[in-house]
């Protein structure tokens, strides 16, 4: 007898525009003290399967069909007074986002003896003392303290330990986790997941831990069951499924995971979700390939596409205040010197708040720096007036993290992409404009009729391909890819990452590739950087950095990195699938 | 907290400046003071006489710069009408007019709170129907035509309330006056405040629906509801006090907004109240006591949105500990 079993679920959206199905017909079991991974893309209707659990679909979802036995207990079917007497009490849940699952306005005080309050009906005094139990528990330092304190008084990875004490709070016999540690930093991450896994193992308490990320998965969980468009593709233990995936989307899925082991010219077999449209065209000999002279459009400059940036600062006000010594700042650039020579990838690697972003958004102009000086082709840009700024402005192209509102929603796809070819009136005429909107869309896998849709007709992956050609349109030397793929599902980041490849092979771009996730950062870059809170730590070749770390930070980071193959390199070769595929 | 309240205090007193010159320089297009100061009479060179005593003669400036060192030292002037100073009038006006704003404060938050949150909590109920088709209804009568409907059905046709006038008053807090506490004076008080409280009441009641249903739809109503927490704990407690937030602000500002509207509702009902009193005073050219009004309810517009924004740190702890620098 299992702790829970589903059998048969089905859950479906009913809609003015017909049903849609979001789950169909998932069975599993899950026992006491296992930790089951229900991994997936998004689509895959993962989330919705832990929801219906509890009776928390967002409507007008409903469970269509099949059962949810909690302790051979049926519960599906079970709404109001029923259900709540078993949320909380017999099962936990860990919501994704630590920063919006805490009410702003209540102290944790509140929000935890509250829960215990109704769950175990326990009287003010005692429910206060299981809440520092429980704090103490999730590893919260000086809980007397910190639960008088309010939610945004709390760092992310400790908001998260506080949810986690909550979902605990009722004694639940079953934990479901969705994705709780998507919105972490590495490091935070491993530390939620271990703790996640000691309580589990001490408590015998089962979890349901939902998630996109294999590295979650390799890390924590006993087995796995895998979703596609709402079907239970696979299920089997971590092991097998890592090693030994025998359907053919968790095999797509698991090659798409960057590998921390060795670096790969291409990802593999990653064609499963998103299929390529359009034709490639040969570039080289395309308006796209003939870049135009830099000496031509100003003397100083030398032909080649390298930077430098020297000694950049620059402070944000955190606190505005009448007297200097009032205000408060924080450095999000200190001292920073890196150069990136012509036709490599650079890659800048550090945790949120590092400082990353900022840099690129110095380089690209977009904020002037407080001193430093950042050096393309030779000549500084960061004294220039707009004007003369302008032809430096289409060498230097950025493609923007979130590819939902980076493009203007009311612009089609030709205009987005002809608007810099236009503003910088590269060519000779609408005609050509057109033609070559076309090409660029063909090129990055969209296909030319692409350009009359609106952004919103597109997938996450398809309008990053948008905004890579809307880059690519001022024919730029240099690119910079700010976190280009941290909004999309790992297949469909496999196939950006190796669009972006094969442009840089055919225009001989030169990048600035910045990412928090290091196994993107390995697959990517030639050399990196890492920085700390502003500042760059370390500057090395990529094999030598992950070989052999210099610098204290650097070593932690790699030590957290999640790693996929740890499990896997002892079964299935994906070398051998690679050498078949390539 | 003191900077804060320093910097509040140095946008009251700019706002309050610029206030005094807009109100100061529209004076001269009111028409002539002299001609309902003085009778047909009166010579023209008398007039001009008695206009150089009164400096109206005088460029803007030295004008407005006597009227500012009398204004500092809390002289906004003497009524013309009334022969008394400016201030010291509208004062003894203030009382019932700050009543009249009070109660339709009250009628619109006891109704419009439950009312907001029962539609957001029900959205598809009939009720919510009902009470949103009112509420586009409220919104586009004007005040002065809800006052006469009103006074035309209850006072007249059915009698059961008095249709002008305040009632009876009774003394609190030593020298101030009300009619809160009296059957008389609540009978008098309850179709002007109706009246007044139906412009605001909808917005009031379209707001806190959209702020709750907003907040409804946030990560921390789903995880109380994880966490097994009752319904109406969640609804009234956890949802309602996010939901307050924007609504306090938008509160403020309307205080201010309905000081101003009482204009009309007085007029009608013939409330002895400020707005009553300013329109008397446009009427009758008295331009000093013009001026004193629109100082005092700029200065009540100041007041009121310094307590409220107050209270939105007091509520929100986000802004408290920023302020105190933590």
């Amino acid at each position: 007898m299992s702790l829970l079993e589903v059998e048969g679920l089905r859950i479906e959206f009913p809609s003015r525009h017909g049903t849609a199905v979001a789950v169909k017909g998932v069975s599993f079991t899950l026992e006491k003290g296992e930790i089951l991974g229900l991994v997936g893309e998004s689509g895959a209707g993962k989330s919705t399967v832990g929801n219906a659990v509890i009776d928390l679909l967002s409507p007008p979802g409903i469970v269509a069909g099949g059962n949810i036995k909690l302790d051979s207990q049926t519960i599906s079917g079970l709404h109001g007074e029923a259900i709540r007497q078993i949320r909380g009490r017999r099962i936990g849940f860990i919501f994704q986002d630590p920063m919006t699952s805490l009410n702003p306005l209540f102290t944790i005080e509140t929000q935890m003896v509250e829960t215990i309050m109704v769950n175990l009906g326990f009287d003010k005094a005692s429910a206060y003392k299981k809440a520092i139990g429980l704090l103490e528990a999730v590893g919260i330092p000086e809980p007397e303290l910190r639960i008088k304190q309010y939610p945004h008084q709390f760092s992310g990875g400790m908001r998260q330990r506080v949810v986690i004490a909550i979902a605990l709070s009722g004694d639940p016999e079953l934990i479901i986790a969705d994705e709780p540690t998507t919105a972490l930093d590495v490091s935070i991450q491993n530390q939620i997941l271990e703790l996640i896994r000691t309580l589990c193992k001490e408590r015998q308490v089962g979890c349901l831990l939902v998630t996109h990320d294999m590295g979650v998965i390799a890390n924590v969980t006993d087995r796995v069951a895998v979703m596609y468009m709402g079907d239970l593709v696979e299920l089997g233990s971590t092991e097998q499924i890592l090693c030994r995936p025998e359907h053919p989307y968790t095999q797509s899925l698991i090659s798409a995971v960057p590998r921390t082991d060795v670096k790969l010219h291409r990802f593999p077999r990653v064609e499963y979700i998103e299929k390529e449209k359009g034709r490639h065209i040969d570039v080289k000999n395309h308006w796209l390939g003939q870049k135009e002279k830099l000496s031509d459009l100003n003397a100083q400059f030398s032909d080649n596409a390298s930077l430098k940036v020297k000694d950049v600062n620059l402070r944000f006000e955190t606190q505005s205040a009448f007297f200097e010594k009032n205000r408060r700042y924080v450095q999000a650039s200190n001292q920073v010197s890196f150069e990136v020579r012509p036709g490599e990838t650079f890659g800048l690697v550090g945790e949120s708040g590092s400082g990353k972003s900022t840099i690129a958004r110095v380089i690209a102009g977009l904020y002037p720096p407080d001193s430093g000086v950042i050096e393309f082709a030779g000549q500084d840009i960061t004294r220039l007036t707009e004007k003369q700024r302008k032809p430096f402005r289409r060498q230097i192209q950025m493609v923007f993290q979130n590819p939902y509102s980076s493009m203007n929603a009311r612009m089609n796809v030709q205009d987005i992409i002809a608007e810099p070819i236009r503003f910088h009136k590269l060519a000779e005429s609408e005609r050509q404009v057109n033609s070559i909107v076309a090409d660029l869309l063909d090129h990055v896998g969209l296909g030319r009729a692409a350009g009359v849709k609106y952004p919103h007709e597109f997938s996450g992956g398809q309008r990053q391909r948008i905004s890579i050609a809307r880059a690519l349109a001022t024919r730029p030397r240099f690119l910079i890819c700010d976190e280009p793929t941290s909004a999309l599902d790992v297949s469909v980041q496999a196939q950006i990452l190796n669009l972006l490849k094969d442009l840089q092979e055919e225009l001989g771009l030169t990048m600035l590739f910045i990412s928090h996730d290091l196994p993107v950062i390995l697959q990517m870059c030639d050399r990196i950087g890492v920085m700390k809170m502003g500042t760059l730590v370390e500057v090395g070749d990529t094999d030598r950095i992950f070989s052999d770390p210099h610098h204290e930070y650097t070593q932690h980071l790699i030590n957290m990195m999640p790693r996929v193959e740890n499990l896997s390199r002892s079964g299935l070769d994906i070398e051998s699938s690679i050498a078949a595929h390539s | 907290m003191l900077l804060f309240l320093m910097r509040r205090l140095m946008q009251g007193l700019i706002v309050m400046f610029v206030i005094s010159i807009i109100s100061f320089s529209i004076q001269d297009n009111l028409g002539d003071p002299l001609r309902e100061l003085v009778g047909m009479s009166v010579s023209e060179a008398e007039r001009d006489a008695l206009r150089d005593e009164m400096g109206l003669n005088d460029p803007f400036l030295t004008q407005y710069a006597r009227f500012m060192g009398n204004a500092l030292q809390g002289d906004l002037g003497q009524s013309y009408f009334f022969k008394e100073p400016a201030l010291d009038v509208i004062l003894a006006k203030m009382p019932a007019t700050l009543e009249l704003v009070f109660a339709a404060s009250l009628i619109i938050i006891l109704i419009s709170i439950p009312a907001g949150v029962y539609c957001a909590i029900k959205p598809d109920s009939w009720l919510t129907k009902l009470i949103l088709g009112f509420s586009i209804l409220g919104i586009s009568v004007p005040v002065f035509l809800t006052a006469i409907f009103s006074i035309y059905f209850f006072s007249i046709e059915l009698g059961w309330l008095p249709s002008y006038g305040r009632g009876d008053v009774v003394p609190v807090f030593g020298g101030l006056e009300t009619s809160l506490f009296t059957r008389d004076g609540l009978s008098h008080l309850i179709l002007p405040a109706i009246s007044l409280a139906s412009i605001m009441l909808p917005l009031f009641i379209r707001l806190i629906r959209s702020e709750m249903s907003e907040v409804l739809h946030t990560e921390y109503v789903k995880f109380a509801r994880a966490k097994g927490l009752k319904k109406a704990r969640i609804y009234f407690l956890h949802a309602l006090k996010n939901t307050m937030l924007p609504v306090i602000t938008v509160g403020g500002v309307q205080i201010g907004t309905m000081v101003a509207y009482t204009i009309l509702t007085e007029t009608v009902f013939q409330w002895p109240g400020m707005g009553f009193l300013f329109l008397e005073a446009v009427n009758r050219v008295d331009t000093p006591l013009i001026v004193a009004y629109l100082i005092v309810v700029g200065a009540i517009f100041v007041v009121v949105n310094t307590l409220v924004d107050l209270l939105y740190g007091l509520i929100n702890p986000t802004v408290r500990l920023a302020r105190s620098g933590q």
